[in-house]
């Protein structure tokens, strides 16, 4: 009997990380992912049992530690567990019981999406190259996350710093994303 | 060669950077801070191009992007070569090439100008008139002639090689132009605090300020002020200055398209830069100060190289220390010419006379022109011009009496001032026409924007200044800056001036008198068409193409509608004006385009098994934005081949398919199954856990949308599955639902397409190739009959295994999250080496597919079939009140005998297979229109059958099995045999291996 558990290949797992002092780009490292839909009545006791309170405020995450869960609806959060973290096997049941009954719905979307993280002074102006958002620091600030289009592709996006950005896709969006995000950067790597 | 007419000094150029150039493959010198239209004046040549229709030689007009006649191609290399750039608006460089246009065998000796002497046989209207008949003389000859005649400049034959960007932008105040007004409003918006954009098509900031020599502002010179200004500007960190860049559309809500341009203006272009950049600016505020343009005179020969506009004459000697002439007449209806003689007689130039066709000017220019001891007279205009391909004189009458011709190198003139009122316009604000001013103005406004300045006829340096300040302060308060205030510069000099004159000039015949100089009109167009019966300015407008070259009429609209106004004998006002579109000047197609081309034109969608398929072979196929193996060829083997062996495989042993492309949506909550039973045909609430169903969907109108196997998961969780194409507009359609018909209900849905990795395993040795795999599932025949789900273990990877065939064999599908795709795929496919496992493609899955009758959604329905007419009764749920689609398809017309029905198709010839698309007749010699009774919607040859097969859907179908039609082909008709749409294995026994 084979067993592959440990074969698993990441999306994003060949490009080399790009570095320079405008702007860096690298794969985010290993997490867990649900999404999470959730009525009014179950929040607060699955925001206890992930340790994280979900946040209330249109488009904005509460982190603490390694886990973090975006606003990405009214009753939708994106749960991002950075691994190794035992919860990534254990929160569906622990939900569950904290929930005693209340509806809510909790999807792992570990493989469905990936993602990169984007650093530097030029960041927010790289992302503009395809986002339509407005990046200034008053009208997307530190902590803020949505669901948006860069180029063609679908993201969800994530001020974790003033000038870094978490940017997920779907995988097989992500080396569009990645690409363009390189192309766009061009000017600023020299 | 040297530049004979470069003033020793002054300008804005640098004239130790010396800078070789071509122009029609002569080198010419210039200096750094040129332009090829400055450089080329400086070594005495104004014949700078052709006229369009005419090919009248012409030289070049004005000193900015209204440049009509001035019209060059660039040439970088073959890929770089850039048609119809004004010279005027580029900027040299050290190596520049560029040539003539519209001309041949040359620019002095062109052969076109024999339309000039035609020109009486070529009046407005000419093609309309005369390409009217034979009808059959228009494609034939009349089109090819006139597609070769038109067009100017040539398009480059390879692929552009440059990089283009884009950049979206948000700002408090977008200010447009960088004149007086501009950075006026730029520097009070600023102060405020506010985040700014300031953008001016030209290569450096200032507008009229850099070429003013003469004015004050805040007692220093106009330049000086100016300097200090941009660089307190730049100092602010919340302000963004664009130099070189254009804002050429004005869209809704306050969004502006930006060109910039990045490296055009370079010799060697950085790799590392695109070489322009496509703004798209959401500001919550605009400020337009677009600044105003120069009209020219309207009399005969008026296009002749050498007639110049007089305040473009003073650009060029100020800016960039270029004399235009050495023996300049100067013609005007307005002050500021008065200015440009001064700034030219200041620099050396000899100014013969000073025309005035006003009788009685007067005021502070007037009267500095007349203590300069330039010949003044007035009442007096200019009537035509003479020499060849530079004028040599000039002829001025008074009163109608024509004086001695005046010999001359050069003509300046000046008709007063047009505000460029093109982006407001395009704003969709309304113009007013200003009587005293006998302009149009910005009138009412539509989005937050405020003209200032010139282009809302704020004319004369210090008002431009204060008007600036006030919008731009007004802007930003708008804004919500509330410490906004204006505080205009004071100005010396630079005053407004007075005049200004519409239409032909008096005194002077209509007659080669160019109104719009790019499209070759003249004033006896427009009052040929006038007397032709055109009234509104619109279709004069049309009529005679006045306006409608690139330069949108710029320097022509207002002489044109002048002329109309004189000719229809009614008041401007009343002729109207037409509109004014985006973009204010071209706009590359590569700026448009931005970064998507090539590899990032569209995201290409890859599975997790990609890479496998991509190192054995597999062809690919776009499947929307997907890469799906097409079919796996061996060797030498085609399509066909490669099929046919990869169908008999499965079928005989085991073949593996990678289904990774299915929509899938995880529908989760106490209430999925009465969701899935209000959205679905079928019946869901006694299905099982662990069980499956093929499931179909309907919109609302009753036709089918979608279809996909469903696997139940637990009470409240259903694995549902999508066609590749339909999986975004099946979310879409359910949310849609959700969340406005049905909120109450607790159920979420969420895409899960890209989470697992599908592999199916197909063929009667299927369970074998997989059972040494499996943990955690008994995969018998008798624990896991067809239809069935379950989670498990596969090669130690977590997977949802459904039991389901879209091929009609014994067949698996592998769900494992996606990361552990490839090495399960690799796992399985090694399992199956003692099976011979054959990996096939789309097509394969296609033909068994159809060998077993089984239809796709949008290949044998095209969203005017119900399930009826699919074959697909059996799976209503009877019993339900209600779906989406129920109530449609209670409809009588649903429910017609001679509804469109899925058949099968036989050919008499067994190797004979149709086209898709095809169409089914009766009886193939009826006269055409013939009665078409259905269609033909997929055609195999059948490997494993051993003849072709089809299917089709065929008006009252059903009822026609066993029956023959013909399918009409420009061959011949072929008889086909409707039968029943299974063609293999009718009883099913070979899902059970």
């Amino acid at each position: 009997m084979v067993d592959l558990i440990s074969a698993r290949r990441l999306p994003l797992a060949d490009v080399p990380p790009l570095a320079a002092t405008a702007l860096s780009m690298a794969p985010l490292l290993p997490q867990a992912r649900f999404v999470l839909r959730a009525r009014p009545a179950a929040q607060a006791a699955i925001g206890q049992a992930l340790g994280v309170a979900l946040p209330t405020l249109v488009c904005r995450a509460n982190v603490a530690g390694n886990r973090a869960a975006l606003w990405l609806g009214p009753d939708e959060w994106l749960v991002l567990l950075l691994l190794p973290d035992g919860g990534a096997e254990t929160l569906p049941a622990a939900f569950a019981v904290a929930a005693e009954g209340a509806p809510y719905s909790l999807v792992d979307i570990s493989h469905r999406q990936s993602g990169l993280s984007l650093s530097g002074p030029q960041a927010a102006t790289v992302l503009n190259t395809g986002c339509a958002l407005d990046l200034d620091l008053a009208a997307f600030p530190v902590g803020m996350c949505t669901r948006t289009l860069l180029g063609k592709a679908d993201i969800t996006l994530w001020r974790t710093s003033e000038t870094t950005f978490h940017i997920e896709a779907w995988r097989s969006f992500l080396p569009y994303v990645w690409q363009f995000l390189q192309e766009a950067a061009r000017e600023f790597l020299v | 060669m040297t530049g004979q007419f470069r003033t020793a000094k002054g300008g804005r150029i640098d004239r130790a950077q010396k800078l070789l150039f071509s122009f029609d493959d002569v080198v010419y010198e210039g200096v750094q801070g040129d332009t090829l239209a400055s450089a080329l004046l400086a070594n005495g040549v104004h014949l700078m191009g052709r006229s369009y229709k005419y090919h009248r030689p012409r030289g070049v007009l004005s000193a900015g992007s209204d440049e009509p006649n001035a019209l060059v191609g660039l040439y970088r290399d073959k890929a770089r070569y850039t048609p119809n750039l004004r010279a005027p608006c580029v900027e040299l460089y050290n190596g520049l090439m560029a040539d003539s246009q519209n001309r041949w065998p040359s620019l002095r000796w062109d052969i076109g100008i024999i339309n000039d002497a035609l020109s009486p046989l070529l009046p407005a209207g000419f093609y309309y008139k005369t390409f009217k008949w034979p009808a059959f003389a228009w494609k034939k000859y009349y089109e090819p002639f006139i597609r070769a005649a038109a067009g100017l400049g040539r398009s480059p034959t390879l692929a552009d090689p440059d990089r283009y960007d884009n950049r979206w932008a948000h700002c408090d105040v977008l200010v447009v132009g960088s004149g007086p007004a501009g950075v006026s409003a730029a520097l009070a918006a600023a102060e405020s605090g506010a985040r700014v954009i300031l953008c001016d098509e030209q290569a450096e900031l200032g507008g009229s300020l850099l070429s003013d020599v003469q004015a004050n502002i805040d007692d220093q010179p106009a330049q000086a002020w100016l300097a200090g200004a941009l660089a307190t500007l730049a100092r602010h960190p919340r302000v963004q200055l664009l130099p070189r860049t254009t804002a050429f559309g004005y869209f809704a809500h306050n969004m502006v398209g930006l060109s910039e341009r990045i490296t055009d203006h370079m010799a060697e272009p950085a790799a590392h830069l695109p070489r322009e950049r496509l703004w798209q600016v959401r500001a919550t505020e605009v400020v337009i100060a677009a600044g105003a343009l120069e009209r020219p005179l309207v009399f005969p020969h008026n296009d002749r190289p050498g007639v110049m506009l007089a305040d473009s004459a003073r650009t060029y000697v100020n800016r960039y220390g270029v004399k235009p002439g050495n023996l300049v007449v100067v013609a005007t209806a307005h002050d500021s010419a008065y200015r440009a003689a001064l700034d030219l007689h200041a620099a050396g130039v000899k100014i013969v006379t000073l025309a005035d066709q006003r009788p009685s000017p007067s005021g502070p220019l007037i009267d500095a022109v007349r203590d300069a001891g330039i010949p003044l007279r007035v009442g007096t205009s200019v009537t035509g011009t003479g020499g060849g391909t530079r004028v040599r004189w000039v002829s001025l009458s008074s009163n109608g009496v024509s004086s001695e011709p005046v010999v001359c190198d050069t003509l300046l003139m000046s008709g007063g001032w047009t505000p460029s009122v093109h982006l407001f316009s395009q704003s969709r604000g309304r113009l007013r026409f200003d009587e005293a001013l006998q302009a149009y103005v910005p009138g009412q406004s539509v989005e937050r924007e405020r003209s200032a300045g010139a282009c809302r006829g704020v004319f004369g340096l210090a008002a431009a200044l204060q008007d600036g300040a006030q919008a731009g302060a007004a802007a930003a308060k708008a804004a919500g800056y509330a410490s906004a205030r204006a505080n205009p510069a004071s100005a010396v000099g630079g005053e407004a001036g007075t005049g200004g004159w519409l239409g032909l000039v008096p005194g002077a015949s209509p007659v080669k008198a160019f109104l719009d100089f790019q499209n070759d009109v003249t004033a006896k167009d427009i009052k040929l068409a006038v007397r032709e019966g055109m009234r509104s300015i619109e279709h004069i407008k049309r009529y005679t193409t006045t306006g409608m070259a690139t330069d949108q009429g710029k320097t022509s609209n207002m002489n044109a509608l002048g002329v109309a106004s004189g000719a229809l004998d009614t008041p401007i006002p009343q002729v109207g004006h037409t509109t004014f579109r985006m973009p204010y000047t071209p706009v590359t197609f590569g700026a448009f385009a931005a970064l998507s081309r090539d590899g990032l034109f569209d995201p290409a969608r890859q599975t997790p098994m990609h890479d496998w398929a991509a190192e054995n072979g597999a062809v690919f196929e776009d499947v929307g934005l997907w890469k799906r193996a097409h079919y796996f060829p061996k060797s030498s083997e085609d399509l066909h081949k490669a099929v046919d062996r990869e169908c008999v495989a499965v079928r005989q042993s085991v073949g593996i398919f990678d289904a990774s492309t299915l929509g899938k949506i995880e529908v989760v909550g106490p209430d999925a199954a009465e969701f899935m039973n209000r959205m679905y045909i079928n019946a869901w609430t006694k299905l099982g856990v662990g069980k499956c169903r093929y499931g179909i969907m309907c919109r609302e109108d009753g036709f089918v949308m979608d279809d996909g196997v469903v696997g139940r998961m637990a009470a409240d969780r259903f694995h549902v599955t999508t066609t590749t194409g339909g999986a975004p507009r099946v979310l879409a359609l359910m949310e849609d639902y959700l969340q406005t018909e049905w909120p109450d209900l607790d159920v979420w849905l969420t895409s899960t397409t890209e989470q697992w990795a599908v592999i199916a395993v197909q063929g009667p040795r299927a369970r074998d190739v997989l059972a040494p795999l499996v943990e955690g599932i008994d995969i018998s025949a008798k624990a896991f009959p067809h239809m069935s789900v379950a989670e498990g273990r596969i090669a130690g990877v977590p997977t949802r295994l459904f039991r389901v065939s879209f091929s009609g064999e014994l067949g698996f599908e592998v769900n494992v999250p996606a990361d552990y795709g490839r090495a399960v795929w690799e796992a399985i496919y090694a399992s199956g080496q003692q099976y011979g496992i054959t990996p096939y493609g789309t097509e394969t899955m296609h033909v068994l597919r159809a060998e077993k009758g089984f239809i796709i959604v949008g290949q044998e329905t095209d969203g005017t079939a119900t399930p009826d007419d699919a074959g697909l009764t059996w799976a209503i749920g009877k019993a339900k009140k209600d779906f989406v689609g129920k109530r449609s398809l209670d409809r009588a017309s649903m429910k017609g005998a001679d509804r469109k029905q899925l058949v099968g198709l036989l050919t008499e010839n067994p190797a004979t297979v149709l086209e898709e698309g095809a169409q089914l007749v009766a009886g193939p010699k009826q006269p055409v229109p013939m009665t078409l009774l259905g269609h033909v919607t997929s055609s195999y040859h059948s490997a494993n059958l051993g003849h072709s097969i089809a299917l089709a859907m065929l008006s009252g179908g059903r009822a026609r099995i066993g029956t023959s039609l013909f399918v009409p082909m420009p061959q011949g008709a072929i008889k086909v045999k409707i039968v029943d749409p299974v063609f293999y294995d009718r009883e099913g026994a070979r899902l059970d291996g």
